[in-house]
């Protein structure tokens, strides 16, 4: 089976600036990977170049089994990506949110309810425009959104912050079905203490580059390729 | 040799330019209608074809080249650039110019006649491509966008001018291409005529070339950075 | 490509329907801008009669730039366009879909400023053949020019002021055979009337195969 993630020397530029200066990066199927680093160590660009957001300037990158260069259009259809801002429609009720965005990508447009009970999101708020919910709230919706896309790879841009206790627990228990569901995820994170219990391999940027890794703490996983 | 004849463009145009300001001023004669004024011709035509044709058919093959895969370079970004600057310059002058002259023929200053009117739109048409150019972007995007904004303009050139024309005509036809006026200019006139049309289009080319340079110094700057950068950005992670 | 203008249509329509910034914002300012006229011209009805359909044209190009404005921006942060890009969505279809909403909100405009000038200036519609098809291919056409400029502009920082210098230039012969049509519509003799209406559906046939082309390419960044 292909791996999910396969980057060599992937480097990435932001106008001039190389966010990304040559990552080296594996992760298969089923896999969670933490990414901790500090500010502007490059987390963010490394899951947009993931997600076929961020053209590859030089270096190799496979994800999914599709080489990311020519087919980032095929890849993008397949990831799903939960930034800082989920990039929802604020007039539009979370239902009408996910609604679109199944009936976007060709999928059935049922699996939205289901999806925001999954996140705790039933009821009064579901129909309620998403501009008028809380910024906790929202993310639930975002995460709602992967949960109803069901992708092969998980790209997630520090689900943790500024996140309730109980909010927090259902991002892991999410992640960890999709996991078990065989989907490949991708964390970064500010807190080593909360992403790394859920990670089978974590890695550590700086520079624009991975500079270290090391196995995770994801029940009994720890075998890393 | 390429770079000899480059570097011969500027003082050729200079000399050429400087013979037709002669020739017109001094050893071709006034008109009996126009008197003086008549010496517009040797400006303002050649101004107008070196601005509506020359700028904008090169601006707008620059960008069809930039936008065919096959050819795709930045090269042709800043060719297209170089000419609508240059080209912006021109029309500017072409209207001046024919407001010069439209005051004693015309007895106003301006006046709503189709072609002029095209003209002046297409000058806001290049200083919208100049002004969409300024906006921050990296380089292929702003390539992609100012190549499709040069042909849109393109496409619209038509549209404008027919219906500018059947909005309004006063205009004379055009003295140049008209066989009906060609007995009023010849001998030295059509010569000094023909001469300020190699001028102003040797004089485009030069000011083509020269911003053009410019524009390619500043990006080798940057290629040449591209190396650094990247040492310099991994070494941010060698640091404790 | 048709499924997905669809799809953004009824989207887009149905967040203008919510957020009402049509109905508050652009549709006062046609109205006001009749009144504004008006006010210029001073209150002799024959000069107003007269200058009618090109006032009408120059309220709904103006509103025309709010609206694309306000469509691009329902497209919205850079983190909605890219997380739209993530769902696969056809440009194409996504700039069809947007051209679709904005035409029936300026019709919507339309009908309400011709029912503005008839009112202020005291014209009226002779004649419906010229008239509805004057209304509708300006309408098309403005829509097409506003979208694929607007995507032009680039992020909202710069197109609210750079959005007007690109487009209106391009639209200038729209507002002139769209006032001639409609001059023509509400019983004027304007010589070439049906020339005007070809160089209208030119114009818009021309704007929206080169949306549908050149939309993808543009937002693909």
């Amino acid at each position: 089976m292909a791996p999910a993630i396969r980057l060599r020397s992937a480097v990435a530029l932001q106008g001039r600036f190389p966010v990304l200066s040559g990552v080296d990066l594996d992760l298969a199927a089923g896999q969670v990977l933490v990414v901790l680093g500090a500010n502007g160590a490059g987390k963010t660009s490394l899951l947009r170049l993931l997600a076929g957001l961020v053209p590859l300037t030089s270096g190799e990158a496979e994800i999914l089994g599709a080489d990311l260069r020519s087919s980032s259009a095929d890849v993008r259809r397949r990831v799903g990506l939960l930034g800082h801002d989920a990039g929802l429609h604020d007039e539009l009720t979370p239902v009408e949110n996910l609604r679109f965005a199944l009936r976007a990508s060709r999928l059935d447009h049922g699996r939205a309810e289901p999806a925001l009970d999954r996140v705790g999101l039933s009821g009064r708020p579901s129909t309620t425009p998403l501009g008028r919910l809380s910024a906790g709230q929202r993310r639930r919706v975002g995460l709602a959104l992967l949960v109803a896309r069901r992708p092969q790879l998980w790209l997630l841009d520090e689900p943790h912050a500024s996140l309730d206790e109980v909010t927090r627990s259902l991002v892991a228990e999410v992640v960890e079905e999709a996991a078990a569901g065989g989907a490949a995820v991708v964390a970064s994170s500010h807190e080593p203490e909360l992403a790394v219990p859920m990670a089978d391999l974590v890695v550590t940027m700086a520079g624009g580059a991975v500079i270290s890794s090391a196995p995770g703490g994801r029940g009994g996983g720890g075998d890393v390729a | 040799m390429r770079t000899a004849l480059r570097k011969s463009i500027g003082p050729l145009s200079a000399v050429l330019v400087a013979v037709t300001a002669w020739l017109g001023l001094f050893v071709t004669p006034a008109d009996k209608d126009q008197g003086d004024y008549v010496r517009l011709v040797y400006i303002h035509p050649a101004m107008a074809w070196v601005a509506l044709y020359v700028a904008f058919g090169m601006a707008a093959v620059c960008s069809l080249l930039y936008l065919w895969k096959r050819t795709r370079s930045l090269r042709f970004d800043r060719l297209a650039a170089a000419a609508v600057e240059v080209g912006v310059v021109f029309t500017i002058l072409t209207l001046i110019t024919g407001s010069i002259w439209g005051r004693p023929t015309w007895g106003v200053w301006w006046t709503w006649d189709a072609r002029l009117t095209s003209t002046a739109v297409l000058a806001v048409l290049f200083l919208g491509y100049l002004a969409l150019r300024r906006v921050p972007a990296e380089a292929h995007v702003r390539a992609r966008r100012s190549a499709v904004f040069a042909l849109l303009a393109a496409v619209n050139v038509p549209i404008i001018h027919f219906s500018v024309i059947w909005w309004q005509t006063l205009h004379q036809g055009a003295t140049v291409l008209n066989p009906n006026l060609s007995p009023t200019i010849h001998g030295i006139m059509a010569w000094t005529l023909l001469l300020s049309f190699i001028a102003f289009t040797l004089l485009f080319a030069w000011m083509v070339t020269v911003r053009y340079e410019i524009e390619t110094l500043r990006e080798d700057d940057h290629d040449a950075d591209l190396a650094v950068a990247i040492a310099a950005r991994k070494a941010e992670g060698a640091q404790p | 490509m048709w499924r997905d203008a669809l799809l953004i249509a009824r989207r887009d329509l149905t967040i203008e329907l919510r957020s009402k910034v049509g109905l508050w914002q652009i549709l006062p300012f046609g109205l006001l801008a009749l009144f504004l006229f008006a006010f210029a011209l001073g209150p002799r009805t024959d000069l107003l009669e007269a200058a009618a359909p090109g006032l009408f044209w120059l309220a709904v190009l103006f509103s025309s730039i709010l609206a694309a404005q306000r469509s691009l921006n329902i497209e919205g942060s850079p983190a909605t366009r890219e997380a739209n890009r993530l769902l696969g969505l056809d440009p194409a279809g996504v700039f069809l879909g947007k051209v679709v909403a904005m035409v029936v909100e300026l019709l919507v405009l339309e009908v309400v400023l011709l029912v503005g000038i008839v009112l202020l200036f005291h014209v009226s519609v002779a004649s419906w053949a010229f008239a509805a098809p004057a209304l509708v291919l300006p309408a098309i056409g403005l829509s097409a020019a506003g979208v694929l400029y607007g995507s032009l502009a680039g992020g909202a920082s710069t197109r609210s002021t750079l959005l007007p210098i690109l487009v209106l230039p391009v639209e200038a012969p729209v507002l002139i055979a769209a006032s001639k049509s409609l001059s023509r519509g509400l019983g004027a003799t304007t010589p070439d009337a049906g020339r005007w209406l070809v160089l209208l559906c030119v114009f818009a046939a021309v704007y929206t195969v080169l949306g549908i082309a050149l939309y993808g390419p543009l937002e693909e960044s």
